[in-house]
Formats: C-alpha cells, sequence, structure tokens
C-alpha cells in the first residue's frame, strides 16, 4: 500500500505536463495542422518560466504566487513560440513536420548559448520550493488524501481544472465545434462561412498556451524548478504526442493516457525503491526505456482503428476543389 | 540563337529549372539563417559582433581539413535524410542510427582481433549494419502496422541512445568509467589519414563523396530510383502503376539507416591528431546531433545526393567558423541557431523565392516590356494559353509538393520552347 501511494504521489507531477501538453497537440491536430514542435515550445516556456522565477525569487512573495505568476509568463512565452508554427503552416503553407522540427531545434541551442554567456552554466537553477508537504483539510482524509493531496505541488490541481475547462472548451462551445470541422473537412467548414485560417491560427495558439505551461510544469514537477538545455525536457513533448495518439485525439481518453504513461515512467524511476524489482536485478536502463517502447507497441495497436483528424498536415487553401 | 550558350533562351531555361530554383531557395534561406544569427550576435555582446561574425563566415577557412573532417557524418546523415525525403519519409531517426552505427563500428574495432589493413573496412561495415537495423525498424513499422514514421523514429532515438549507452557501460574493455568515456580504439580499426596536420580528415570524405555520386546513379539509372521518387510524387498513383510500395519503404528506411550508420561509423573511426590515442564517445544521455543536422543539410541540398555534398561542406564551414567565435567571447551554440533558422525558413523558401521571383516579374512588367522585346515573360505569358491555364493548377500543386510545382513550370517552359520552334 505504501507502494502504491508513493507511486500515486510521484506519478501526478509527471502526468500533469504530458496531459497538458497533449491537449495542446490534440487542439492543434484538430484543428488540423500537426504539431510536432511541442518539445520546442515546451521547453521555450520552461525557459521563461524559470527566468521569471529567478527574477522574482529573491522578494518575499509566497511560492505558489511565484508559480502562477511564471506559469502566465510560460503560457504567453509559448502561445508567441507557437506563432512561428502557425505563421509557416498556414499563411506560408510550408512543411509542417519541418517547421516543427527547426523550432524543437531553436530552443535547446538558444538555452545553451543563453546560460553560457550569462551564467556560466547549461541552464537555468532557482531556488524556490514549490513542494506541498500537506493541503491544509483536505490531506487528512484517509487513504485518497494522502494520494492526492500529500506531498505534491500546485500543478497537478491546475492541471486537471485546465483539462476540464478544456473538454468544456472542445465539447460544449461553438469555437470547440468549429475547431473540430476544420480539422475534419476544411472546405465544409469554409462552405458554411467558417473562416479556416483563423481557427488553425486559434488551435495552434491553443497549443502553444498549454505547451509552454507543460513545460514550466515539468521543470517545477520534475526538474524541481530547473532547466537545462543538454536534456531540455527529455523527448515529453514527443510523448506527448504519442499520448494524444492512445488518446484517441480526445480529452478524457487523453487523460488515462498520460496516466499511463506517468506511471510508467514512475515506475522507472523507482525501482530500486519497490522491493519486486529491486529482486529481479534489472538494468534500470531498460526501465528507463519503457515508455518509448510503451509508445511504439500503443501505436501499433491504435494505427488500425485511428480517429486522426482527416485534414491534418494538408495546409488550407481555398482554390483547390 | 538555340547555339549561343547564354542566348536569351538558354539563361531562362537555366534560371527556370528546377535546380537553379531551389538553388537560389537554399541561398535565401542560408542567408536569413546567418542575418538572424548575426541579429543574436549581437544582442548577446554588441561590441564583438562584426569580428565575431567575421569568423563564422570566414573562420573556416583557416581549417580546410577539419571542415572537410566534419563535413563527413552530417553528410552522410543529410543523405540518409534526402534519401528517404524522396520517397516522401521523413527520416528524423538518424540520430538513433547514427548512434547505433556508432556502437556497433566501436564493438568491432574493441572486440574482434583482425589483420591490421582490413580491421578498419570490416568497422565501417559493422557501422553501416547498425545503422541498416534501426532504419529498418521504423521501416517495417510503416510498411506492416502504418505508423507514422516520424513518431515510430523519434522513438527509437530514445532507444537507441539509451540502449548504447548502457552496452558501453557495461562493457570493462570499451569504457573507462573513472573518465566516463570510451577507452582509445586500437590503430589497426582507425581510418587511414590524408596526412593534414593538426586536423582528423580521412579517407572518409571521399568514400562519402562516392556514395553520393552512387546514390544519385541508383536515383536517376535503375528502377527502384525511379519507382521511389514516382511514390515520392504520389503514392497512390504508384501504387496503382503495380509498384510494391511496402517493400520500397522497408528498402528505402533500411538504405536510410545504413547511410546514417556509415555516418557514425566514420566519425568515431576518424583517426586522432594526437599518437597513440582516438575518437572517445562519451554516454552523457544525450541525443546525437549529427542527425538534426544531417536534416538541414538534407533540406539545404533539396535532397539531391550532389547538393547534399556542397551543402554538408558549408554547413561544416559555418560551423568550424562558430567554435573560432569563443575567441571573442561567443559560443559554438549560435551555430546551431543559425541551423535551425535555416531549416525553418527552408520549410517554405522555395514559396517565398517563388513569390519574390512574381515579385521581380511584375516589376518587370511594369517598367515596360519595350527593352525586354519579343521574348519578354509577359508576352510569352499572355500569348500561350497553355500557360495560363497550367499556372492556375501549380497553385494547387503547391500543396502536395512543393518541389513539383517548379517541375511543372520547367515542363512548361518546354513546352512553350516547343510551339515556339513549330
Amino acid at each position: 500500500m505504501d507502494t502504491l501511494i508513493y507511486l500515486i504521489q510521484n506519478m501526478l507531477p509527471v502526468a500533469i505536463p504530458l496531459l497538458l501538453v497533449a491537449l495542446g497537440g490534440m487542439f492543434s491536430e484538430r484543428s488540423g495542422v500537426i504539431n510536432i514542435g511541442l518539445e520546442g515550445i515546451m521547453l521555450f516556456g520552461a525557459f521563461f518560466g524559470c527566468m521569471t522565477v529567478l527574477l522574482i525569487q529573491d522578494s518575499r512573495i509566497n511560492a505558489q504566487i511565484i508559480l502562477l505568476i511564471a506559469m502566465l509568463v510560460s503560457a504567453l512565452a509559448g502561445l508567441l513560440y507557437s506563432m512561428l508554427l502557425s505563421f509557416a503552416a498556414v499563411n506560408m503553407k510550408a512543411d509542417q513536420t519541418i517547421t516543427g522540427t527547426a523550432m524543437n531545434m531553436l530552443v535547446p541551442a538558444t538555452i545553451l548559448l543563453f546560460a553560457k554567456m550569462n551564467y556560466n552554466s547549461d541552464g537555468i537553477t532557482t531556488s524556490v520550493a514549490f513542494y506541498i508537504q500537506k493541503v491544509p483539510g483536505l490531506s487528512n482524509i484517509p487513504i485518497i488524501g494522502e494520494m492526492f493531496f500529500q506531498k505534491t505541488y500546485l500543478t497537478v490541481y491546475i492541471g486537471f481544472l485546465i483539462l476540464i475547462i478544456s473538454a468544456i472548451v472542445f465539447y460544449m462551445t461553438k469555437f470547440g465545434l468549429r475547431l473540430r470541422a476544420c480539422g475534419e473537412h476544411p472546405h465544409a467548414a469554409d462552405s458554411v462561412g467558417i473562416n479556416v485560417y483563423r481557427m488553425r491560427h486559434s488551435g495552434v495558439a491553443l497549443s502553444g498556451i498549454l505547451g509552454g505551461i507543460g513545460g514550466f510544469f515539468y521543470s517545477v514537477g520534475v526538474m524541481d524548478g530547473n532547466i537545462n538545455g543538454h536534456t531540455g525536457v527529455a523527448g515529453f513533448g514527443f510523448l506527448a504526442l504519442a499520448v494524444m495518439i492512445f488518446g484517441q485525439w480526445k480529452p478524457w481518453k487523453i487523460m488515462f493516457a498520460a496516466l499511463f504513461f506517468a506511471f510508467l515512467r514512475t515506475l522507472a524511476y523507482s525501482t530500486s525503491l519497490i522491493p519486486m524489482f529491486n529482486k529481479m536485478d534489472i538494468n534500470q536502463t531498460y526501465f528507463k526505456m519503457m515508455p518509448y517502447v510503451a509508445t511504439m507497441v500503443v501505436l501499433v495497436f491504435t494505427s488500425k482503428k485511428s480517429r486522426a483528424p482527416k485534414a491534418e498536415g494538408i495546409p488550407y487553401d481555398k482554390s483547390t476543389r | 540563337m538555340q547555339n549561343n550558350l547564354f542566348s536569351h533562351q538558354n539563361m531562362k531555361k537555366i534560371t527556370k529549372s528546377k535546380g537553379f530554383s531551389s538553388f537560389t531557395a537554399a541561398l535565401l534561406a542560408i542567408a536569413l539563417g546567418l542575418v538572424f544569427g548575426f541579429i543574436v550576435m549581437i544582442i548577446a555582446r554588441p561590441s564583438n559582433s562584426i569580428q565575431g561574425f567575421s569568423k563564422v563566415l570566414f573562420g573556416g577557412f583557416s581549417r580546410i581539413g577539419d571542415v572537410f573532417y566534419f563535413a563527413t557524418p552530417i553528410l552522410m546523415c543529410g543523405l540518409s535524410v534526402g534519401f528517404a525525403f524522396k520517397m516522401g519519409l521523413f527520416n528524423i531517426g538518424a540520430s538513433g542510427q547514427y548512434t547505433m552505427g556508432m556502437f556497433f563500428a566501436l564493438y568491432v574495432g574493441f572486440m574482434w582481433d583482425l589483420p591490421d589493413n582490413i580491421h578498419w573496412i570490416v568497422c565501417v561495415i559493422a557501422g553501416l549494419i547498425g545503422g541498416l537495423l534501426w532504419g529498418l525498424i521504423p521501416g517495417i513499422f510503416k510498411a506492416i502496422w502504418n505508423v507514422n514514421e516520424v513518431i515510430t523514429s523519434i522513438m527509437f532515438n530514445y532507444i537507441g541512445m539509451y540502449l548504447v549507452d548502457m552496452w558501453i557501460q557495461g562493457n570493462g574493455t570499451m569504457y573507462i568509467s573513472s573518465k566516463t568515456r570510451t577507452a582509445y580504439l586500437p590503430a589497426s580499426a582507425q581510418m587511414p589519414s590524408l596526412g593534414v596536420r593538426n586536423s582528423s580528415v580521412n579517407i572518409s570524405i571521399f568514400i562519402a563523396i562516392a556514395i553520393a555520386i552512387l546514390l544519385y546513379v541508383i536515383l536517376e539509372k535503375t528502377v527502384f530510383g525511379y519507382e521511389l521518387k514516382a511514390t515520392g510524387f504520389n503514392k497512390f498513383a504508384s501504387k496503382y502503376a503495380g509498384m510494391n510500395d511496402k517493400r520500397n519503404t522497408i528498402l528505402t528506411m533500411a538504405i536510410a539507416g545504413a547511410l546514417s550508420g556509415l555516418g557514425g561509423a566514420f566519425a568515431i573511426l576518424a583517426p586522432s591528431t594526437i599518437a597513440g590515442s582516438s575518437m572517445t564517445y562519451e554516454p552523457i544521455s544525450v541525443i546525437a546531433p549529427a542527425g538534426f543536422n544531417g536534416i538541414a543539410v538534407a533540406l539545404l541540398g533539396s535532397s539531391h545526393p550532389i547538393g547534399i555534398i556542397f551543402s554538408a561542406v558549408f554547413i561544416s564551414h559555418i560551423q568550424r567558423g562558430g567554435t573560432l567565435t569563443a575567441l571573442y567571447g561567443y559560443k559554438p551554440e549560435i551555430i546551431d541557431i543559425v541551423i535551425a533558422v535555416i531549416i525553418y525558413f527552408s520549410a517554405f523558401s522555395l514559396l517565398m523565392n517563388t513569390a519574390l521571383g512574381n515579385f521581380v516579374k511584375s516589376h518587370r512588367r511594369k517598367r515596360g516590356q519595350n527593352t525586354d522585346g519579343q521574348e519578354s515573360d509577359f508576352i510569352e505569358e499572355k500569348n500561350n494559353p497553355i500557360m495560363e491555364t497550367t499556372r492556375g493548377e501549380n497553385n494547387s500543386e503547391i500543396l502536395e509538393n512543393t518541389g513539383s510545382h517548379v517541375e511543372v513550370e520547367h515542363k512548361i517552359d518546354e513546352i512553350v520552347n516547343h510551339s515556339e520552334e513549330a
């Protein structure tokens, strides 16, 4: 039981970045733009989030307030950076995969250049304790209190809040319906007066906001408030794409997929603490590879009945058809 | 008129050809990338920016040997990415294949005891096999289960990186844990040097160029190459024509993997400038950057094997220049930024190029047709209905494939020329 509680406590802060970034990918792809640059967007958001933390950590602001301020900054940074993709993909009708790859390469180099020239290090190190030992009141509930309201981060609750908001926007608003139409059949959407270009811009912008926040939450929940140009976000942007595919481009399924992947990763990094795995004496690297191998297995099983948006990856041109 | 090489018509043929168009597109992307790099340098350290930037541009000339040494692996990765591009596959997994090839070469170099003159050759072949296996897997996933090769090869970048790091760290002969790097390779496993002083440049650059030419021949002169390009242009049409797309996908990815694997082998088997040492590998859980530089190389060379040779040398040149900017307080990462920006603009520079061309053309039109006389583009366009209609279709062509757009234009030119001759 203790092991399970330990795993869940550690899994949630890891699951949230995956969840948010996968939701971002969902908004982008359901509007018809493949966003493979999520890795870069995450790192860009994390970089600006950590910079904000670094700048205000010496003032006497409460740690959780600092987190909220930095979150807003990272959302803005992600939004601005994602405009590189929407400009290239929507306005210039460029190859979306190549554009995304360029975006992924640009950020680590920029962070390394900046950090090496200014701090003589490979990244940014902050010293704010975002960790919440016990949530007052709620943490006293037996079992559930221990699982969800002890030794955690504020990011977990914000993450689930964003999930609920995303699902509402996605399924219950006019905007969500129009967005989905643009990813399935943009010409039909255009014929009934929906501005496909604007919808795709908004889809990518939402993925930028969620990607930026997700990146900052990664640095808070996984890296203890630091960010490093060499390791970056360790492929979380790509894993989030796999989570999105596994979740069949639907918010609630994406949540379960994110929890599944986060569970695998947490398991991989805490094998030495679990007696059963510790006894088997398997090289830990095999466990570290597990999320990536699991992605492959999952993709093989889901590719046959894939619910991918029909028009994703194809630039929209009014003059065709 | 036809005999004169520099006649107006001939010049127009050249300037309108696919090769020329992608050449100017590449130049445009490079120029934008360098301008962006210069701006970053000005922001980072204004006082030294001019000297630093001139090092980026010209610094490589003082290290010609190193330029060619560092060009070899990215040339191989560029060929790998470009070859897959020809079939419409995006081989983002060149890094993993490169790492795998490097490991196989290292393994044979350390563990097999072979005669001096064939040891390095076997190592190179081992590298080829390692990369081939790692490219084969995404190919099989794509062909059999229709899993997008981009995601697969990214995942296999990570899996390959972790595997290689684990295998190396677990091998006492190969790994010196106190120095966190591999031991020195025996001299027999290192490739013959070209004898340039203070440089590791070796015969692999010639092997790489020979392979590029071989790929050109395969693409242009063989049935397989034709099928590959046909699948890249329109996979449904080529399937309808009876081409085995599954087999071709697997074969293409395997060849692409083998090319990257060779790149890894060439990088690690290079002779060291210090006697008694060798190139070493540090297992630090970082994805090899060579594969991503290969994407830039392939895009700049517009996936043409011969173009890729030049773009690899160019990228290597500015990388060498970038390391020299350290003299003025900059970091070599500046070049990674330039490369990323070049890739970004390469994604739509062909379109920008066309737009720029149209802009210039319309300017010329406004200045009056008298100066251009009979053969001005304006009159041709107006007089020839074929031109007008196909132009209209062109726009839709851009959608599917930016490359085909120019090809269509080229064909129109030929039609126009024929009708004129008649």
